[in-house]
């Protein structure tokens, strides 16, 4: 790649209908750079579940996507309720979904705890009322 | 085995996938009706057996590349939920079995799961 690919998203609160068309895209684009498959899958599972975050609890939120020769950015940032307890939060199985988000499949307090595990590097942070944020990075080496 | 022949030991119907159904190769499963736990433990190339029928079913499988989505319980997909399943090229499956019994139907003609349990692999077994 001799430049650098950098897109973002904008992701709107509540709105089930369209969960996962963020993602969808991401990951076409990021088949068309010929990124690895399994890079590329990790890519799609932290975007996705993001994206399902900032669906299930914000109001709005963007997903930037910043792809490199060496590494896969991903930065989420939400205006929401946020985490008071962020320990807590990332308990695989801890969760405060509704009853509907439930019934869509989703709720089950596996969301950032899977985006960790499938990042290089993982930070969070979080402001009550405000909103929070993560920050992620896939390394492509190894291809 | 072909996923002609998951639709004969489950004597479903192909809803989506009439163009490819015999030639699309499948060898593991993923059983769940929790999306969440299938983005968390299914592989690519895995058909993903569940008894939800939303269109995050289609979009979960389209993010892991799985190789078709079988509907358990005799359920039948929304219109809208087959039409992003057509767009996305995502086979789709419906059989009246219900979840133990489609999986286990499976199993016993040679589809294992795309992982054993959690903490193992089946990676590097031939």
């Amino acid at each position: 790649m001799n430049r650098a690919y950098e897109k973002t998203f904008s992701v709107e609160g509540d709105n089930f209908d369209n969960a996962g068309t963020a993602s969808i895209e991401i990951k076409k684009i990021l088949k068309d750079l010929r990124i690895d498959e399994d890079v590329l899958r990790k890519t799609a599972i932290v975007v996705y579940e993001s994206e399902l975050n900032i669906i299930s609890y914000a109001r709005s939120g963007n997903i930037t996507l910043y792809v490199d020769d060496d590494t896969i950015n991903i930065d989420v940032k939400d205006e929401g309720p946020g985490i008071e307890d962020i320990d807590l939060a990332m308990q695989p199985g801890y969760s405060t979904a509704t009853e509907y988000i439930r019934q869509m499949g989703f709720g089950a307090g596996m969301g950032l705890y899977n985006i960790k595990s499938c990042s290089d590097l993982f930070e969070i942070s979080s402001t009550p009322n405000v909103g929070t944020r993560l920050k992620i990075i896939i390394k492509r080496n190894g291809r | 085995m072909k996923l002609h022949d998951v639709v004969e030991i489950l004597d479903a119907k192909l809803l989506i996938g009439e163009d490819r159904h015999r030639e699309l190769e499948v060898k593991t499963a993923f059983s769940a009706d929790l999306m969440s736990d299938v983005l968390a433990f299914a592989k690519s190339g895995s058909l993903i057996l569940t008894g939800l029928t939303t269109p995050q079913v289609v979009r979960t499988a389209s993010i892991l590349d799985a190789a078709a989505l079988i509907i358990v319980r005799g359920k039948i997909p929304s219109g809208e939920t087959l039409q992003l399943a057509r767009e996305l090229d995502i086979p789709v499956l419906s059989t009246r079995y219900i979840l133990f019994e489609t999986s286990g139907r499976l199993y016993a003609n040679g589809i294992v799961g795309c992982v054993e349990k959690i903490g193992g692999t089946r990676d590097g077994e031939s």
